[in-house]
């Protein structure tokens, strides 16, 4: 009985946004290949290794791109003009994200730009989104 | 598996409608089994793209709905979602049943009503497309994603931002141009004299991604009548037959290794180049997916038509207009001719058919009419992507 009830998630979602709501950036460290999975899956995501154990990230990384939302979808009206971002974290996993700049001066020179979690940003969510959400706000490293 | 074949193909206006979407997707199949000259009788299985219904107009399970609407009785039919590509996917599922045995002739198309919604509903409804754990609470749009990839590009590429923004927008002049041109399209005789200083210059959706960098949201549907190639000649002297076939998964926006090379398109295109046994230099047309004027660069590279980082420079040269290396979107493409997003794929079909017949309207048509042509539709953020090669000739063995 036992067997048939495990479940394979080590952290889950819900748990992951708590993290980031506590300035926690939480991954996964695989044990097969020693890289991190960051957000949480129930395998690894460079190697799908099953055995991954909970782990910390430092919440520094690379700006690799961003954009600013001028149009939004519904629900986002209030945040316009907004800076959606990727971020290479230094342990290796990308994150999404939303970058704490000047929307009107952010230009292609960020790119590349040192950036560290400074924040959360929870979105209140809407009839479709199950519940509210949250994703890591970073800012860039002067 | 047998060789499959289209011998009838529909399409309705695209732009906004006033019917609804099982009324536009009965107009566009009985348009295509005319097309064909085969009855209610002679259709075994149904597929149908769609994307949104429970949105649009509160209705699941569409695709049986339209086996009713159609009177084609209580056969098998079956909604494919896979966002922006959902027809693509049914296309090449349909295609697939046919090519196992399992039914001689089938319905394959797509439906969409999407300008009905408006622009904030559509965007947030089209964003359930990106991963929404993550990348919902972002707010990230798809504009977005593609702003955020041209951003790259331009990064990757070492070409300037303002530089690539001009070509960019030559791929909306391209395809307005040839937008202007086809009755059915939602921009048909409008902004056929598009300026690159027009892009440029129209107000930002998500920087550095303009309004007319972007498709439009649309209505509309698009339906094929697929058969197997052995009976196809019974029904036509002018079947097209489907020779390769490709499907890709992404993942979400965070887990690609590198936004301007997506690994689902690459392993999608090759599929279907491997299974129709050519390579891309045999291609003589392509209609792809450009629901934002770098997504076509893009779509061009990892197809494998142009180098890396090259697609752009060439689009700008005219590389991609009739009487260069390969002309791509010649029915005007997402841009000029719309996108609901259930239908495009089976659209994308329908002009390449049209090409091959040597029917596509004035200036856009392709001469001589090409033996190869391919399709490129990709859905969400990377996330299916699917690649049909079509020929006028059976497949090689
Ligand atoms: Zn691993």
């Amino acid at each position: 009985m036992e067997k048939e009830l495990r479940e394979y998630t080590v952290l889950t979602h819900a748990e992951y946004e708590e993290g980031i709501k506590e300035g926690k950036l939480l991954g996964l460290r695989c044990a097969s290949c020693e890289r991190i999975t960051c957000h949480p899956m129930p395998v690894c995501q460079w190697c799908g290794g099953r055995s991954l154990e909970r782990t910390e990230l430092s919440g520094e990384g690379e700006l690799t791109t961003f954009t600013v939302i001028r149009v939004p979808p519904e629900g986002f009206e209030d945040d316009v003009p907004y800076i959606p971002c990727l971020v290479k974290t230094k342990e290796g996993p990308c994150v999404v994200g939303r970058l704490d700049y000047d929307a009107e001066r952010a230009s292609q020179v960020l790119i590349s730009k040192q950036v560290k979690m400074s924040g959360a940003y929870t979105h209140k969510g809407d009839k479709f989104s199950g519940g509210t959400h949250t994703c890591p706000v970073f800012v860039v490293v002067e | 598996m047998r060789d499959v074949a289209i011998i009838g193909i529909g399409h309705t206006k695209f732009g906004r409608a006033t019917k609804m979407s099982h009324e536009l997707f009965s107009d566009a199949t009985l348009q295509a089994m005319d097309d064909a000259g085969v009855g209610l009788k002679d259709i075994e299985a149904l597929f149908q793209g769609a994307a949104l219904p429970g949105f649009e107009e509160g209705q699941v399970m569409p695709a049986a709905f339209s086996a009713a609407d159609l009177n084609l009785g209580p056969i098998p039919a079956t909604r494919c979602e896979g966002a922006c590509a959902s027809a693509s996917v049914a296309i090449r599922d349909a295609a697939m049943w046919v090519g196992a045995g399992e039914y001689d002739m089938v319905i394959a198309g797509g439906v969409e009503k999407a300008l009905s919604m408006g622009t904030s509903y559509a965007s947030r409804t089209f964003a359930m497309a990106c991963h929404a754990p993550t990348e919902g609470p972002v707010g990230l749009t798809f504009p977005g994603v593609f702003a955020m990839a041209a951003r790259l590009y331009s990064r990757n590429y070492d070409i300037p931002l303002d530089t690539l923004r001009e070509k960019m927008a030559s791929v909306s002049v391209k395809n307005h141009r040839h937008g202007a041109l086809n009755p059915l399209a939602q921009f048909y005789k409008k902004l056929g004299d598009l300026k690159v200083e027009d892009v440029i210059n129209s107000k930002f959706v998500a920087d550095p991604i303009t309004l007319l960098d972007c498709c439009p949201f649309s209505d509309g549907a698009s339906a094929l009548v697929l058969c197997a190639a052995e009976k196809a000649r019974k029904y036509t002297d002018e079947p097209i037959y489907i020779l390769g076939m490709g499907q890709g998964s992404g993942g979400p926006l965070s887990k690609m290794e590198d936004l301007t090379k997506p690994v689902s398109r690459i392993s999608s295109a090759k599929t279907a180049f491997k299974q129709a046994g050519l390579s891309p230099e045999d291609i003589d047309m392509l209609e792809v997916h450009d629901c934002f004027t770098i997504a076509e660069l893009i779509a061009l590279e990892s197809m494998g038509f142009f180098n890396w980082g090259e697609a752009a420079d060439a689009t700008a040269d005219g590389q991609t207009e009739i009487g260069g290396k390969i002309p791509v979107n010649m029915s005007g493409g997402l841009i000029g001719k719309g996108h609901p997003i259930g239908a495009t794929g089976a659209s994308q079909v329908y002009w390449v058919v049209k090409q091959m017949r040597g029917e596509a309207p004035e200036g856009n048509q392709i001469d001589p009419v090409p033996e190869y042509g391919m399709t490129d539709t990709l859905g969400g953020d990377f996330g299916t992507l699917c690649h049909i090669i079509l020929g006028r000739s059976k497949r090689k063995k």
